[in-house]
């Protein structure tokens, strides 16, 4: 798919833009702080209802403003569709698809699909077990949609579960009746915790299988050699809180039987959540752990070993993605300053057969020439086709 | 802002569910242009179901005397009550035609985001219309949403040394949905296809 239309109402720098793109490579050049990453979190947003660079929607509405409106013109095998989406920080927002209003902003994810690379990768590698747990659910809400539905119930069932173990840690020495009173009150959250956990559990651990050859081979292609070669073999574990992991892979993905991995555990550890007042298991605590060459990749892996690991997981991204469907857009933000000129020849060359590529860059002379095709000088609020 | 007796009529519309501050004052200035003698109907209308509408003692849906008008119907099923969260489900449920048994209205659901608890729903009053073994089943037709399924659930595990048959309306209903907005034809399948709870 590609988008032929961007048009921004009042989002982050843009007071009124509207730009035309087309399928093959574009690129965005300007000086720093001119507003070429606003541009694409536009389009990511677009595509995820989230941004890469705030977990927030306030500081994407331009200052002054009370709400941003973000169009796209996209077309695709199945025909072209208008997206709408109009931010309002502290309220709803709201989606419209081909004009009809949608019951929930999040009925339109799979309209556009983006696979963003952006400086902020990096926290992919070195940063919490968080950003690993955010980028396993943002692509498999991109690879199946329903799952955005399964990560807000989850995250609702958690909100429900903590309130309630707070409010009765408050009360902490409860005995008798009250005490079975709180008791009977979990064991009915547990049990929603259990139904959609296991779902979303499942859903990470065969996304994780899928990716992981995909991981291996970019990781090798950016690296440009074998990674057989001692010292350098990159694994992926999936470390999960509920159950045991089975084998090298993981816990395996039934539903049925992750369910009850997470009931168990749950009645396991009660009495030390109804002590601290938080959920202590479930996939909001699991890690992906990730090594090269058999040390943790966070915290010893060098800076270009880290970069080349956060792109292999972008590229595995797009590959998994491409496979099943039509290419999603593929965005790079400001990936090529950090590489050497070798990773950026081979990230290019990886790169140029996607259908459409955004590319936006300070300094254009690090985009390497295999990348040309239009150009965009971002500069003073405007964005001007470059002669 | 407006004079004081029409932003008081614009401050109160506002409360309203579903009504914003524009809604609110779109109302409030029909009102206004509208036939008197309309909007006399409308406030004796409210005035009358403040004064004459309490909620039924046995299972707190709206009624016009001590008990509701189904409670008090002898052709109503006595073994088999469904559970519902307000009023407003009692109403969708009875739009299919098909349910004969009787109501129990909880007033929501447990929601510890909320403060709402088992205590503070009409679960009490649910277990006392299940001790003289009348009632044989249970079906619990909480809304399909994360909060109205872990209320049916604590329900089941509740009731469940008292031996009833409890079920809940299976599928067809949209997940994350309020019951009242599922259709008539859709409720109606879903009734059907009730499933038993285990637990
Ligand atoms: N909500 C907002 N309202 C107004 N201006 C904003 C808002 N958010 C960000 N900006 C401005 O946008 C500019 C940053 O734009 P952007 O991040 O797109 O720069 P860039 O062109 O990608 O720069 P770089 O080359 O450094 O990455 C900053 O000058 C910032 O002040
Ligand atoms: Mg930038
Ligand atoms: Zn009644």
């Amino acid at each position: 798919m590609h988008l032929t239309r961007l048009a921004l109402t009042d989002f982050r720098s843009y007071a009124e833009l509207s730009i035309e793109l087309g399928p093959g490579v574009t690129t965005f050049s300007g000086p720093n702080g001119e507003g070429k990453t606003n541009l694409v979190e536009a389009i990511s947003y677009l595509a995820t209802l989230g941004s890469h660079r705030v977990a927030t929607d306030a500081p994407l509405v331009r200052r002054g403003a009370q709400r941003a409106v973000l169009r796209a013109l996209v077309t695709a095998t199945r025909g072209s569709s208008l997206l709408e989406i109009e931010l309002n920080p502290g309220r709803a927002n709201r989606a419209r698809l081909n004009r009809a209003p949608l019951p929930r902003p999040r009925d339109i994810l799979g309209a556009l699909r983006t696979v963003l690379f952006a400086p902020e990768d990096l926290a992919l590698v070195k940063g919490d077990p968080a950003e690993r747990r955010r980028f396993l659910d943002d692509l498999l809400a991109a690879t199946a949609p329903r799952y955005a539905g399964v990560r807000a119930d989850y995250e609702r069932v958690l909100r429900q579960r903590t309130s309630l173990l707070k409010s009765a840690g408050a009360k902490s020495t409860l005995r008798g009746p009250a005490r079975e009173a709180v008791t009977a009150t979990l064991d009915a959250w547990d049990a929603q915790l259990a139904r959609v956990g296991a779902q979303l559990l499942a859903g990470r651990v065969r996304l994780i299988t899928a990716l992981r050859p995909h991981v291996a081979a970019a990781y090798e292609a950016v690296r440009g050699g074998p990674v057989s070669a001692a010292g350098s073999v990159l694994r992926m574990c999936y470390r999960s809180t509920v159950a045991d992991p089975g084998s090298d892979h993981g816990p395996d993905d039934q539903i049925p039987g992750l369910e009850a991995a997470m009931l168990k555990a749950l009645a396991g550890i009660r009495d030390s959540e109804l002590d601290r007042g938080i959920c202590l298991v479930g996939p909001h605590r699991d890690e992906l752990d990730l090594s090269i060459g058999g040390l943790p990749a966070r915290g010893y892996a060098s800076h270009g070993e880290s970069w080349a690991l956060a792109l292999a997981f972008r590229l595995a991204s797009f590959e998994l993605l491409r496979q099943t469907r039509e290419d999603p857009v593929l965005i790079l933000d400001d990936v090529f300053a950090e590489l050497d000129a070798g990773r950026r020849e081979r990230l290019a060359a990886l790169v140029v057969g996607a259908e459409q590529v955004l590319v936006t860059a300070a300094v254009p002379a690090d985009v390497p020439g295999i990348l040309e095709g239009a150009q965009f000088d971002v500069h003073g609020g405007l964005v001007r086709r470059a002669a | 802002m407006y004079e004081g007796v029409i932003q008081n009529l614009i401050d109160e519309l506002g409360r309203l569910p579903g009504v914003g501050p524009k809604g609110a004052q779109r109302i409030a200035f029909h009102l206004l242009a509208a036939d008197q003698a309309d909007v006399k109907r409308l406030a004796d209308a409210l005035i009358e179901v403040t004064e004459r509408v309490r909620f039924c003692r046995t299972c707190g849906n709206v009624a016009e005397a001590e008990e509701c008008r189904i409670c008090l119907d002898p052709r109503r099923d006595p073994t088999v009550i469904c559970v519902v969260e307000e009023p407003k489900d009692v109403a969708a449920v009875e739009k299919i035609r098909e349910f004969r048994g009787r109501y129990h209205v909880l007033g929501g659901a447990i929601s510890p985001i909320d403060g709402v608890g088992p205590d503070e729903l009409r679960i009490k009053e649910l277990m006392t219309r299940l001790t003289d073994g009348t009632v044989t089943e249970l079906i619990l037709a909480t809304d399909p949403n994360l909060e109205g399924e872990a209320t049916a659930a604590y329900l089941a595990r509740l009731v469940k040394p008292m031996g009833l048959r409890v079920t809940r309306p299976a599928s067809g209903l949209p997940v994350g949905g309020d019951l009242e907005y599922a259709d008539e034809v859709t409720l109606g399948r879903a009734f059907e296809g009730r499933r038993l709870l285990d637990v």
